[in-house]
């Protein structure tokens, strides 16, 4: 197929804004799949994406469209993640196209996350197609959005498809604009291989299926393959490109298309998101631009409810990461909750999408310590050590400074929150770096933010702040130096370590208040009473106390019948095993969850 | 020796926080019911003894003495000299005539549900009687020539503080009575009060109301000799020892619990099927009972306690002396253990 007959492009868009609804759409105007095949949302894959209606992993399809000039196009629509934890993997799947849908809600307008992904698609010289979609809604103004588009983002839209993804209104009108507006791929198929890769996973039949762009060259079955980053080299078994339900190999691959590889690869660290494919005995000159080793930014302990099911809990870990390579792990002993795993994450989100799928997909009942950042910590000695985990924080009078990433923070919201906004902000240790107003009602703000102010509730507060109509979007910007201590709690006297954390010194106080009035919440009073306690270092900074058990007794036990006192006594040994038992103290997995969820109107 | 347990599940009215089976008392249905037990009991073989009979309900007392003395005349020639023959009775079917008739039968202990001598307090719990009624009731029995009585009380409602349970206690050790049982309400879920359930006392003031009833009562001479009962020397309740000291006793009547052989049944809730069938079907409950774990649950309800093994020392050490103590080579639970004894036997077990 020649160049100029193909169209790759992706599809940006808010959550919610109706990204899937819309991709469905195209799949069923161009009959990439018969409509008795479709499922709803069919791009989104997985449970998590469905419920959540966001978009984890990229995905691509290939789908041909008869144009009004007669011609049938190659279209290859990207299907990108949508949210800021996943910031690099969406500019490499906007680096695979040539355009990108850019839709917004004819309610609802631009949100931060509709722009932070329009601007990584700006810096990568996508062609921006607008569309606003949702025009049945009855609070539909296309005119003010469109108007807001042009002000805001500087592109043309007026002339804008109007569309209702939901009701397959103007969806010719989208696929017509795809042929005119977004240009053809450029490249040399006779060039040196240089293929983009934006995502891959791993298929227990095939091995690493990787999905790439080709740029320059071609690839072929049978050809040896060099992955530039890793060095890794394989032989390609299948080269071809994926229909919205099965793969379709052609046996090549040429510059300008998109499709996958098979190449019997047994594990996904080998195939990098943003590594450069190329052939082993043939190799461009230089890999493709914007390849960067993606690291995790947040870690946790997790642990199983039950320590019996470590094995299950590592098997799962291991299966998880054989599709997520930002997921790490490794072994971790925790006094209070046995044998268990630190685990990295890209961010917030991604932490609790692998928690969801290990508890959902795996029946693992988990305990999660609180989320930490990578703090930076110089030692008196001179030595630098990266601190992910309370536990290695080390004595304070060998630290000669710490610091802690923080984030550039894009915040947009109607102008009547950005008083509470600023408060939120101010209490988060923001520093606020300026204010832009978009049009007469909203506002975009940008702050820098500790990035473990961030992870704990951050978001949640925020959307509480302005009922919902918030948008957030952050990106890591380097270390600052900050007083951090760090808060231990002991129970009975004794210190659990999977409570430690590190936190600012000014935020240490009411946060150990509050977490000991949680935990005093959360641990059933039992036969002896139970001093809770929050330290620093040697100093305790807030105490309560769980009262001793008063009263737990069957005090009838009538007429001979003891098969409920009996019953009684198996349930209470029943809830005794589901107890982490911490020195002479019984404390259920959820007084752990617990304190990891701060109320934000205290 | 064995014990019989018959359980006679009529009621004038039924009360809204109790749980156990009873049906609408109606006299035809008590005829057809006396005949049924009358037919269990001969089907009990004749060399097993019983050294303890209790009647509970329901509302035993609703039966009439000449029904009574049939169920007895059963048994008779199978008792032994002296055994204790206890009859639960309501205020409210304790007239002069009917004692001495269930006295006549044999019945020489009764267990008179008095709950509260306060009337706001009847009147919660669905009581059908007055302070007075009760009082005039036990007072009649004592004339009767009845020596063991025994009351009920109830402790837990929201408006029993200290002054209340003080009144209740000094009324109680007024009348002629031998034996306290004194229960802390328990809401069933399915009962009028699980539905809409009352006012109640928060858990560490109906543990103080307990110990304050501990203390009282000790002072007046009776001895708290299992979790919530009280009895002058000599007048513990032998029927019900038997179910803490892992004891054989008989059951007949529907929702009867029996355990004999180290086996533990019960017979279904069913009235009409008792009543239709030739003998009352039995279905077991556990059959390994009186096992270790049996026997120090049980034990433990009782002041004499239990004979511990190493294993139970050790588990034991940590909780004493507040909850459990050693006396003449004999773990008990104290009262403040009793309290608490649903936790501390998890812990021990």
């Amino acid at each position: 197929m020649a160049n100029q007959k193909i169209r790759n492009f992706c599809i940006i868009a808010h959550i919610d804004h109706g990204k899937s609804t819309l991709a469905d759409r195209i799949l069923e105007k161009t009959q990439a799949v018969a409509s008795r095949d479709m499922e709803e949302q069919l791009l989104d894959n997985m449970d998590i994406e469905r419920e959540r209606g966001i978009t984890i992993k990229a995905r691509a399809v290939a789908l041909d469209y008869t144009a009004k000039d007669g011609e049938t196009y190659r279209f290859h629509l990207i299907d990108t993640p949508g949210h800021v934890d996943f910031n690099y993997e969406v500019s490499r799947s906007l680096a695979a196209c040539e355009g990108a849908l850019l839709i917004v809600d004819a309610s609802q307008g631009i949100e931060a996350q509709t722009l932070a992904n329009t601007y990584l698609a700006v810096e990568a010289d996508l062609e921006l197609v607008p569309v606003i979609n949702k025009i049945d809604l009855p609070s539909a103004e296309p005119e003010r959005v469109a108007r807001e588009v042009e002000d805001v983002i500087g592109i043309p839209c007026l002339d804008a498809p109007r569309v209702s993804a939901k009701m397959g209104t103007n969806i010719e009108e989208v696929l017509e604009r795809i042929v005119t507006d977004i240009p053809a791929p450029q490249g040399d198929e006779n060039a040196p291989l240089q293929a983009l890769i934006f995502d891959s996973y791993y298929d227990s039949y095939k091995g690493v299926i990787i999905y790439v762009r080709v740029k320059e060259g071609t690839v072929k079955t049978g050809d040896r393959i060099r992955l530039m980053a890793t060095g890794a080299e394989f032989t390609v078994v299948e080269a071809g490109v994926m229909s919205a339900t099965e793969h379709i190999n052609k046996g090549k691959l040429e510059a300008g298309e998109v499709g996958y590889i098979t190449a019997s690869i047994k594990s996904i660290g080998e195939t990098r998101v943003g590594d450069t494919v190329t052939l082993a005995e043939n190799p461009c000159a230089e890999p493709l631009p914007g390849y960067r080793k993606v690291s995790p930014m947040v870690f946790s302990g997790i642990y199983p409810a039950d320590g019996a099911h470590y094995n299950d809990l590592r098997d799962a870990l291991e299966k998880l990461q054989l599709n997520d390579a930002a997921l790490t792990f490794e072994p971790e002993t925790s006094v209070a909750l046995g044998f268990g795993f630190r685990c990295g994450f890209l961010g917030l989100l991604h932490m609790e999408i692998i928690g969801e799928r290990l508890e959902r997909e795996y029946d693992l009942d988990l305990v999660t310590t609180a989320p930490s950042v990578i703090y930076r910590v110089t030692l008196t000695s001179g030595e630098t050590v990266m601190i992910d985990n309370p536990s290695n924080y080390p004595d304070p009078a060998k630290i000669d400074t710490a610091e802690e990433p923080v984030v550039k923070a894009s915040i947009l919201a109607p102008k009547e929150y950005v008083g509470g906004i600023m408060d939120l902000c101010q209490e988060r240790r923001g520093v606020f770096k300026d204010m832009q107003y978009l049009d007469d009602v909203r506002v975009e703000l940008h702050y820098t933010l500790p990035l473990n102010e961030i992870i704990y509730d951050f978001f949640d507060a925020l959307k509480s702040r302005t009922r919902g109509y918030a948008s957030l979007d952050y990106e890591l910007a380097g270390y600052e130096a900050s007083k951090l201590v760090k808060l231990d709690f002991l129970l009975n006297g004794e210190i659990v370590d999977a409570l430690s954390f590190i936190v600012h010194q000014d935020k240490a106080y009411p946060r150990a208040r509050k977490i000991a009035e949680k935990l005093k919440e959360n641990i059933p009073r039992q036969l002896f009473e139970v001093p809770i306690q929050a330290a620093i270092g040697g100093k305790i900074i807030a105490r309560e106390t769980v009262k001793a058990l008063r009263k737990d007794v069957l005090a009838k036990c009538y007429g001979g019948d003891i098969t409920r006192k009996k019953k009684l006594l198996e349930k209470q040994k029943e809830g005794k095993k589901r107890m982490r038992q911490l020195g002479s103290v019984e404390v259920p997995s959820e007084a752990f969850m617990a304190v990891l969820k701060f109320d934000d109107d205290k | 020796m064995n014990g019989l347990y018959i359980h006679v599940p009529f009621c004038a009215k039924k009360c809204p926080y109790c749980d156990f089976y009873s049906q609408s008392y109606r006299a035809a249905a008590a005829e057809s019911y006396v005949s049924a037990v009358c037919r269990n009991l001969r089907a009990i073989p004749q060399d097993v003894r019983f050294d303890t009979v209790y009647f509970g309900g329901g509302t035993p007392s609703l039966l009439t003495a000449a029904q009574t003395d049939a169920m007895l005349a059963e048994v008779r020639s199978r008792l032994s000299p002296g055994a204790e023959i206890t009859m639960e009775m309501n205020p409210r079917t304790m007239q002069t005539e009917k004692l001495m008739g269930f006295k006549a039968a044999g019945v020489n202990r009764i267990s008179v549900g008095v709950q509260s001598f306060q009337p706001e307090v009847l009147s919660l719990l669905g009581r059908n009687h007055s302070p007075e009624d009760a009082k005039d009731a036990i007072l009649r029995a004592y004339q009767c020539g009845y020596e063991n009585i025994s009351l009920d009380l109830m402790l837990g409602l929201f408006m029993q503080d200290a002054d209340s349970l003080d009144r209740d206690l000094a009324e109680a050790l007024a009348l002629p009575v031998t034996h306290i049982s004194a229960y802390l309400l328990k809401i069933e879920a399915q009962t009028p009060f699980g539905k809409t359930p009352p006012d109640m006392l928060s858990d560490d003031d109906t543990a103080a109301r307990y110990l304050q009833l501990h203390d009282r009562l000790t002072k007046a001479g009776f001895s708290h000799y299992e979790i919530s009962n009280f009895a002058k020397p000599g007048y513990e309740s032998r029927h019900n020892c038997k179910y803490w000291r892992c004891e054989p006793y008989y059951a007949v009547g529907p929702a009867a619990h029996g355990c004999v052989g180290h086996v533990r049944y019960a017979v279904p809730k069913d009235l009409s099927a008792f009543c239709a069938g030739k003998l009352q079907e039995t279905y077991i409950t556990d059959e390994n009972a009186c096992g270790r774990e049996d026997r120090i649950m049980l034990g433990l309800r009782l002041s004499e306690g239990i004979v511990p093994d190493d294993a139970l020392m050790r588990r034991a050490k940590p909780l004493m002396p507040q909850y459990l103590v050693t006396e003449n080579g004999r773990l008990r639970m104290t009262p403040e253990g009793w309290l608490v004894s649903n936790s501390v036997l998890a812990a021990l077990l």
